[in-house]
């Protein structure tokens, strides 16, 4: 076993691990915590495969800003596992019960695809250098595009998130 | 037994799965939220492992394309929560099954 198995079965355990951590804590903030745990374990999954630049958008976009926002809202809302809403025993396990057989199924169609080595593709795809190429030779389109859905959404989430006034408006209007 | 395609697969289906039973299992809105989030993360694994497989840097591009839509996601989705939180001091679920108030 060399070190990219020991740190790939490493990473993996600690995916797993923490994505289970999400869904049984209590306490909203230790599924926030757990999450970027798991967000922070997938990004060493993509330095392991040489993806480094999406290993640090990932850090940065996933880890560093979303799930900050997260933290934001939830510690904002004043959540804790006291008023945390919990389903009843029977719908949890029925969700256990129908996660794990979408498992099953999905397992069962791929389980005799011919396994591939991983090591014997080239390196250099995933650099700045390689992808930045790509991404203005042939995504130059859907680049701007994303620009112009960045700003809907950002003015979006202003108009969603702006407070009403809470006397109603003066009559003529 | 060498890291292949293989485990990747399995692995990417894992924290899939387990992003659609966190969706199933709870009721607080934003936990839902996150294991969406979740589910996303897996497929962008997936698809690394594969542009790693055949050499392909196209479908890095997409992974970075997916996450572009998952910030814009994240920004009006938190946005809704939290304008519904206002009007009904609740991110349960259930109470929020009606579409209006």
């Amino acid at each position: 076993m060399n070190l990219y198995d020991t740190l790939f079965w490493f990473l993996s355990a600690v995916s797993v691990g923490c994505a289970l951590g999400v869904i049984l804590s209590r306490n909203p903030v230790n599924s926030v915590l757990f999450l970027v745990l798991t967000f922070v374990s997938i990004s060493g999954h993509y330095i392991l495969m040489n993806a480094q630049f999406l290993f640090i958008v990932n850090l940065i976009v996933y880890t560093g800003a979303i799930m900050v926002l997260f933290l934001f809202v939830i510690m904002l809302m004043n959540l804790n596992a006291d008023v945390e809403p919990q389903k009843g025993q029977l719908v949890q396990l029925a969700g256990v019960v129908s996660g794990g057989v979408l498992f099953l199924v999905l397992l069962a169609a791929v389980k005799t695809a011919s396994p591939v080595p991983i090591d014997k593709a080239s390196i250099d795809i995933g650099l700045i250098t390689n992808l930045g190429k790509v991404l203005f030779k042939d995504f130059v389109l859907p680049f701007e595009i994303s620009s112009v859905l960045f700003l809907s959404a950002m003015i979006g989430a202003v108009v969603i998130g702006k407070k009403e006034e809470s006397t109603p408006l003066p009559s003529g209007e | 037994m060498p890291v292949n395609s293989t485990h990747y697969l399995f692995l990417s289906l894992l924290l899939f799965s387990i992003g659609i039973m966190g969706t199933l299992m709870r009721r607080n809105a934003i936990i839902i939220f996150m294991c969406i989030e979740l589910m996303l993360n897996s497929v962008n694994l997936l698809l690394v492992s594969f542009s790693k497989l055949f050499a392909d840097p196209n479908a890095q591009i997409f992974v970075f394309f997916i996450m572009v839509v998952a910030a814009a996601e994240v920004a009006v989705g938190l946005a809704i929560i939290v304008m519904m939180y206002r009007k009904v001091h609740s991110v349960d679920i259930n109470i929020l099954n009606r579409l209006k108030h």
